[in-house]
């Protein structure tokens, strides 16, 4: 039975999240909108790329080593930078709070909490906020960093956004209160193949964004004489294009099994392996999108803006399938609890 | 000059078959897949949705002929579907058959020589070692034990060491995309084999055997499959039963059945199973589903000779929310030898059944889909049924033509509860006796589904490797100290640079679009010129951004 008030408890985290996040991305967009413009060239000779430590001992830049004497005080850093450093601390609380409903709603009903639109929507960002935290946190421990941290914080506010907007989605239109599972969702495969299925998205829509913001860099690096406005403080667009890849490319297996063990989970409830039922054709078909995306990176003439939009348009297939596939087109998968 | 025309002839297949095994193409073909695959889940096809297809003819006649004639509700099986798959399998293969001889001809060769200027690869560093070269020569040997490695000696003394890793990225797309094609040919080979059987079963003990295709209500197999090589098993279903949430969302079915199959079958052992949904029952080689279920109203006719009939006739849930159900259950009149009147004498009970009775005035609804109180809002039909040899005739129905044409008339309108009775005016009663339960049970057997899934795993097992195994180079140029060389600067020598000494120059490349490859070199390069070494200031290492990291 459901235990209502776990699930209020739950209800009220998930609102305070949403808050939680937005504020945290009009702290990212705070230090973004403040900081300076540069383009590529600049950023390209700063010092701390070239710093390969040879020997084990890091090479230091002239001057930078102790110095004998009266200790000057560290320059307090720039209003912006100090957002930003807000903005990570109030996502690392967002995300806090955001599980912390998830897990509520979970032990409110005794099941997993993914059984409803609602519920994979929260869970897709909860992932996509992580993967924007593990993103973070790897750059921040990077021997070689590719780009500096105030502006790889510029994508900050860029993956919220949507974030937000989803969440916002689904905890007002798609929201379902707490309830048992119907039958045919009682099984271990929930665990296994919606639990990746939500990874997939969550990882997958930190790559649109990166491959938006590529483009959007792009634009910018090819006018070398006006640098953008949100173009020119941007990550590079070389470092923008790996982190679409690289998560494309690690989320690639996990969504190939998603849809193996979605089949495989069909195969027990529905009594076929695979059936063109619409959701499994149109996994196959964001497969099939994402497949073209690596195979573009592999052809000359693709790579750069074209794969970008391929990655994009594989992602605009996996919200299509997440929205408009579940509510609109009637099929087995249409057990959204709308 | 003339080239004859054998050889244009060649030419041309020869340009057309790069072509489609070209990367381009498969870009091209994958994007056309995917386009094509759309109105599959977009418009409702018939294999799965009858009804919906109907639908959408009611709603747009037009638009919906048009559709249908290019194949648009019937996607997986259309020519231009299979048309696209094939083409891109076939290019497929054109492209791994001189791949996998590539491969093969890699795993033999030996790692490419060390290029002159190691300074240009996307990655490098320098420095020197106080060890000497043979010592330095050993350590790198050691440290790159699990690359493959070849070594050579210049003239003038330098080791070069060229060292390479990642073999497994490439074998690993080649099992991803041979695997791709095993998939296809099993699924297609469990196309041809299948078969899927539907029937229906009351709970109360009553089964079926598969022991051919009369036995199903429908039934539907794969083109090698004639009906008379049937998996033999027995299933009985001995009780069905669903329980509600408050709500009226069901929580379970469940269904108790027994089975017998292989000796079983010959001695008469029957096993029993908890068929529950995502529980199938395998056996035999088959796999029993359980996909539906509804309610039997049972009546009892007695006719006005005293004679008695009892028939249990599934009626079909027309909301599953409510399970408000609707069907016709029809009884011959017996004892009636002239085939001709006993024709003309047919009845026919027909209308709605509500497992929780809800009445408007005499309009019966459904409260909620359990049996709390259940009753039937019956016309009692009288005339001509035309039961034998019409076929296509529902058993949830009668003919409605029959009815029009005055040949079957209603005789009596009535709301029934449990135990109560009609009376016609020929003196015939009708009694609802009460309500069984029925289940819809599926057959399926998919002789490959097996392979299907190896091919499957070998696809997920391919691409992880694929993707998460870097192919990579290193070079080592070692030089001795003592040789004077004018590479040494000053610094080393200032360093301690005994003769025993040696510069020590790295370079690296990945070979594949896989970023990542910075952060493994720069620890790599560490671990090498920190044996013993000192670091050559000012010849640090710079790697371009966009290959490093
Ligand atoms: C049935 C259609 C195909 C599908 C679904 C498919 C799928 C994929 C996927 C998911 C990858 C990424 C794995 C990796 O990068 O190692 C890949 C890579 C690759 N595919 Fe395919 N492929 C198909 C057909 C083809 C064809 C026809 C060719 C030959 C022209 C081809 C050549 C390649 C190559 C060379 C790579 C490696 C790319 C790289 O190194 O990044 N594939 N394929």
């Amino acid at each position: 039975m459901v235990n209502q008030t776990l699930s209020d408890l739950s209800d009220m985290a998930f609102a305070t999240s949403v808050v939680v996040y937005i504020l945290a991305m009009l702290l990212y967009f705070a230090e973004f909108a403040s900081g300076k413009a540069t383009d590529n060239v600049a950023e390209n000779a700063e010092p701390a790329r070239a710093t390969v430590g040879l020997g084990g001992v890091a090479t230091k830049e002239p001057g930078s080593g102790p110095v004998v004497g009266r200790l000057e005080p560290e320059p307090r850093k720039p209003w912006s930078e100090r957002f930003g450093g807000m903005a990570v601390a109030v996502t690392v609380l967002g995300v806090l709070v955001h599980a912390f409903s998830l897990i509520t709603r979970g032990v409110a009903v005794g099941r997993v909490p993914w059984g409803n639109m609602y519920e994979f929507g929260s869970a897709i960002c909860l992932v996509a906020v992580v993967a924007w935290l593990v993103v973070l946190y790897r750059q921040s421990r990077a021997v070689r960093k590719p780009t500096t941290a105030p502006k790889l914080r510029g994508l900050g506010g860029f993956v919220l956004l949507p974030a937000t907007l989803l969440l916002f989605l689904s905890g007002t239109a798609l929201y379902a209160t707490a309830s048992q599972l119907q039958p045919a969702l009682r099984s271990y495969w929930i665990w296994i193949h919606v639990s990746a299925a939500i990874v997939s998205t969550g990882v997958l829509m930190f790559a649109g964004v990166a491959s938006v913001l590529f483009l959007v860099r792009l634009r910018s690096e090819n006018d070398p004489g006006e640098p953008g406005r949100i173009g020119g403080r941007l990550p590079s667009s070389q470092v923008l294009d790996r982190f679409a890849y690289r998560a494309t490319v690690l989320i690639m297996p996990v969504w190939t099994f998603a849809i193996i063990a979605g089949a495989m989970w069909a195969e027990a409830a529905w009594g076929r392996f695979w059936g063109w039922d619409p959701k499994e054709t149109c996994s196959l078909i964001a497969w099939i999108v994402y497949a073209a995306y690596l195979h573009a990176r592999a052809t000359s003439g693709w790579r750069g803006t074209r794969a970008a939009w391929i990655n994009i348009f594989g992602l605009a297939v996996m919200i299509f399938n997440l929205f408009f596939i579940n509510i609109v087109i009637s099929g087995l998968h249409s057990y959204a609890g709308l | 000059m003339n080239t004859s025309v054998p050889r244009r002839v060649l030419a041309f297949l020869r340009n057309t078959w790069r072509g489609l095994t070209s990367m381009r193409t498969a870009l091209v073909l994958l994007f056309l897949l995917a386009l094509a695959a759309l109105p599959g889940a977009l418009l409702p096809q018939w294999s799965l949705n009858r009804r919906n297809v109907e639908t959408f003819y009611d709603n747009h006649p037009t638009w919906a002929k048009v559709l249908d004639s290019i194949g648009a509700f019937n996607v997986f099986s259309s020519v231009w579907f299979a048309a696209i798959y094939v083409l891109l399998f076939v290019s497929l293969i054109g492209c791994l058959v001189p791949r996998s001889a590539e491969y093969l001809r890699q795993l033999r060769a030996r790692p490419v020589r060390t290029p002159r200027n190691l300074e240009r690869m996307p990655h490098h560093a320098a420095g020197t070692v106080s060890l000497s070269p043979d010592e330095m020569s050993d350590f790198t040997r050691r440290r790159l034990r699990r690359w493959r490695v070849s070594e050579s000696t210049e003239q003038d003394g330098t080791r070069t060491f060229s060292a390479e890793r990642g073999y497994l990225r490439e074998a690993g797309n080649l099992v991803f995309h041979f695997a791709l094609v095993g998939l296809l040919i099993t699924v297609g080979g469990d196309q041809l084999m299948r078969y899927e059987g539907q029937v229906v079963v009351q709970a109360d003990g009553s089964g079926f055997c598969n022991s051919g295709t009369f036995n199903y209500d429908s039934f539907d197999a794969g083109l090698t499959v004639d009906g008379t090589n049937l998996s033999p098993f027995c299933v009985r279903l001995n009780d069905f039963d669903v329980r509600y949430l408050h709500s009226g969302q069901p929580e379970r079915f469940h269904a108790e059945i027994e089975y017998q199959s292989g000796e079983a079958l010959d001695n008469g052992n029957w096993k029993p199973h908890d068929l529950r949904v995502n529980n199938p029952l395998r056996t035999a080689g088959d796999r029993i589903y359980l996909t539906g279920n509804g309610y039997t109203p049972i009546f009892t006719v007695t006719f006005p000779d005293g004679t008695q009939r009892t028939k249990k006739t599934q009626w079909q849930p027309v909301d599953t929310t409510t399970m408000l159900s609707q069907g016709a259950t029809k009884f011959d009149r017996p004892g009636m030898s002239n085939e001709q009147r006993r024709h003309n004498n047919q009845l026919a009970i027909t209308g709605l059944f509500a497992p929780t009775a809800s009445l408007d005035g005499k309009v019966l609804s459904s409260r909620f889909p359990a049996l709390r109180d259940p009753m039937v809002a019956v016309d009692v039909l009288k005339g001509k049924l035309g039961l034998a040899g019409s076929t296509g005739q529902s058993i949830f129905s009668v003919d409605q033509s029959l009815i029009d044409s005055g040949e079957l008339n209603r005789v009596a309108r009535e709301n029934l509860a449990v135990g109560e009775t009609i009376r016609l005016d020929d003196g015939t009663t009708i009694r609802f006796d009460g309500v069984q339960r029925w289940a819809n049970l599926q057959v399926s057997h998919n002789p490959f589904q097996r392979y299907v899934l190896v091919f499957a795993a070998a696809i997920v097992i391919g691409l992880g490797a694929s993707l998460s195994i870097k192919r990579r180079r290193i070079w080592l140029r070692i030089k001795p100290l003592a040789a004077g060389s004018n590479d040494t600067d000053e610094n080393a020598s200032a360093a301690g640079g005994t003769t025993g000494g040696a510069s020590v120059e790295i370079g690296g490349l990945a070979r594949t679009d896989q970023a990542g490859y910075g952060e493994e070199f720069t620890k790599l390069a560490d671990e090498l010129l920190g044996s013993g070494a000192e670091p050559t200031a000012g010849s640090s290492g710079t790697a371009s951004p966009g290959r490093s990291s």
